[in-house]
């Protein structure tokens, strides 16, 4: 696998030295750590932090900035961040009103996150957390760790983060988080795998003609592989089960994401789009925002996913509030 | 009975053993994982070798605690909180103590356990360390009900770790990212079952070679 890197394990170090010298203005490197804080963390309002892995560029920390994160902790490549890092994220943040933390759930993420909420509670800040578990792919039964947090984790970023900068209070920025949670949903398919540089080969083959459908974001299983078909077939088949999981009816209003995993060009995930939203008006649906391009990436991996998240009145205002970050912009009016 | 200096010894072993099986537990984490426990445990044993190098342990407490946190810190994933978990738990059951006895010992397999249990949610039978760990705390009870030596009882939690890694292959996964498999993580072992009966394997096999 060619790659452009020095060394595996310098990459995380020098990419988020390098995303730190790219914007200086949004964000800047905590001392002897692998976080990266907001600029301006401005003294009123709720801290929302966010991380998990490395590998998902520009997740988690292009979303820092105005409107949604106010750090973000990366871990070493597809792995979670320690919890001694996640505490001085949650410390640098805040400001006495208490910290959010977004987390993707799995298993590694949950436990660290979780741990370092303890450490932090102990030092009596107040801090909450909310898990993000999105993938309709994965069945969420008690015996298995859950659906897995993928692209919507953007929405919920952009959404909690949207109301911690109107000033709301924890409890509400929490319940919002939660209430975008339990109201999207996404399912992802992949061309092709991605190498982890220390591993050195990809976590997973695919026949020239094959897909995987329902991979997660670090190359774990989907549900089936099948032959390559057409875009919109493919853009149907993930639809119907995004749809089975989460009925819409005439008179909804969504948004709508469709990402990009690294390696498929935006043309091609603008042809998915335009088939997503063809989808929602034969179904009498209203797409109030739509996001396409690399928003979660896995690597170099080839393929996409899309999110669906049904919007109320509260939600439609907060997403179209100001976002003002390295990797998403939203010009609103606050 | 053990001393301060002789469970450093036996951590190094545990840190080396690690090492070792490095490769070994990143392909059993390639299986049903995503390839990187291996990794995770070498980058947090290596930690691990490095405050023991540093030493300056008040007591056996002490010692575990550092270590603990060294775990914690550097392992990442699903384990290192909970092998951290399993350290500071045994750092509970050694707090002010100089020396440590078989007692102790399965003292501290019933306590990380129930810390594993606690922070990952989780129980026998659903695929993970606990079906090492589990098994090895009933042995090393039962092997001091029956007034065996120390090193029997340490052989004994050795034993039962391994054999109830081997015993993890036909387990349905039922948590960590080996779940998402279902079905298809049957005939496979768990690698942090695996990595458990290491940790394990490394305290008897010390104490062995002492004699
Ligand atoms: N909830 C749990 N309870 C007990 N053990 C668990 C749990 N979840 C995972 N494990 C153990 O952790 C092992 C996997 O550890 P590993 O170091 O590979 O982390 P990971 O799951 O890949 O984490 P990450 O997703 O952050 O990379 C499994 O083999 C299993 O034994
Ligand atoms: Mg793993």
């Amino acid at each position: 696998m060619k790659k452009l890197i020095n060394k595996p394990e310098n990459a995380l170090d020098e990419m988020l030295e390098g995303m730190t010298k790219a914007y200086p203005t949004y964000l800047r490197r905590l001392d002897q750590t692998d976080v990266l804080v907001r600029q301006d963390l401005s003294a009123d309002k709720v801290g929302v932090v966010s991380g998990g892995g490395s590998g998902h560029e520009p997740a988690h920390c292009g979303y820092i900035g105005k409107g949604m994160l106010d750090a973000a902790v990366a871990g070493a490549i597809f792995t979670s961040p320690t919890p001694d890092q996640i505490y001085e994220a949650i410390k640098a943040v805040d400001r006495g009103k208490g910290v959010l933390l977004v987390i993707k759930n799995y298993s590694g993420d949950v436990m660290n996150f979780d741990m370092a909420k303890e450490m932090a509670e102990m030092e009596g800040i107040q801090v909450a957390s909310v898990v993000v578990n999105d993938d309709v792919a994965v069945e969420n039964s008690t015996f298995t760790a859950g659906r897995r947090g993928i692209a919507g984790t953007v929405l919920v970023h952009k959404i909690a983060g949207a109301a911690a900068e109107r000033g709301w209070d924890l409890d509400k920025v929490k319940e919002t988080a939660e209430k975008v949670i339990a109201n999207e949903r996404s399912m992802g398919m992949a061309l092709s795998p991605c190498t982890v540089p220390a591993a050195g080969k990809p976590n997973f083959s695919l026949a020239e003609d094959e897909i995987e459908i329902g991979i997660g974001i670090h190359g774990e299983p989907g549900t089936h592989r099948e032959k390559l078909v057409s875009a919109d077939a493919i853009t149907q088949e993930l639809f119907d089960r995004i749809l089975a999981d989460y009925p819409l009816k005439s008179g909804d209003e969504v948004a709508v994401m469709v990402n990009g995993l690294a390696s498929t060009p935006l043309m091609e995930l603008y042809i998915i789009n335009k088939k997503v939203h063809e989808l929602l008006e034969g179904l009498g649906v209203t797409v109030h925002q739509t996001f396409v391009g690399e928003y979660m990436t896995a690597l170099e991996m080839a393929g996409m996913s899309i999110t669906i998240l049904k919007l109320d009145s509260d939600l439609k205002m907060l997403l179209d509030d100001t976002a003002d970050t390295p990797a998403l912009k939203v010009i609103g009016t606050k | 009975m053990a001393e301060l200096n002789q469970i450093i010894g036996a951590l190094r072993l545990m840190a080396e053993t690690i090492e070792k099986n490095k490769e070994h537990l990143t392909e059993l984490d390639g299986a049903i994982g995503d390839g990187d426990h291996g990794i995770n445990m070498s980058r947090g044993f290596a930690f691990v070798k490095e405050t023991l190098d540093k030493g300056g342990f008040q007591n056996a407490g002490d010692l575990f605690k550092k270590c603990g946190m060294a775990l914690v810190a550097h392992v990442g994933g699903a384990s290192g909180p909970l092998y951290g978990t399993a350290f500071l738990r045994a750092a509970m059951v050694l707090k002010d103590r100089e020396d440590v006895h078989a007692a102790d010992y399965v003292q501290i397999l019933k306590d990380a356990a129930e810390g594993i249990k606690m922070r990952g949610k989780s129980d026998r039978g659903e695929k993970t360390m606990l079906d090492a760990l589990i098994p090895a705390y009933e042995a090393a009870a039962d092997a001091v009900q029956q007034g065996k030596s120390a090193q029997e009882i340490l052989n004994a939690a050795k034993v039962a770790a391994a054999e109830g890694a081997v015993g993890t292959e036909k387990l349905v996964a039922q948590k960590g990212r080996a779940s998402y498999l279902g079905e298809r993580s049957i005939g496979h072992q768990d690698p942090g079952a695996a990595s458990a009966a290491l940790v394990l394997a490394a305290v008897a096999d010390y104490f062995a070679a002492e004699k």
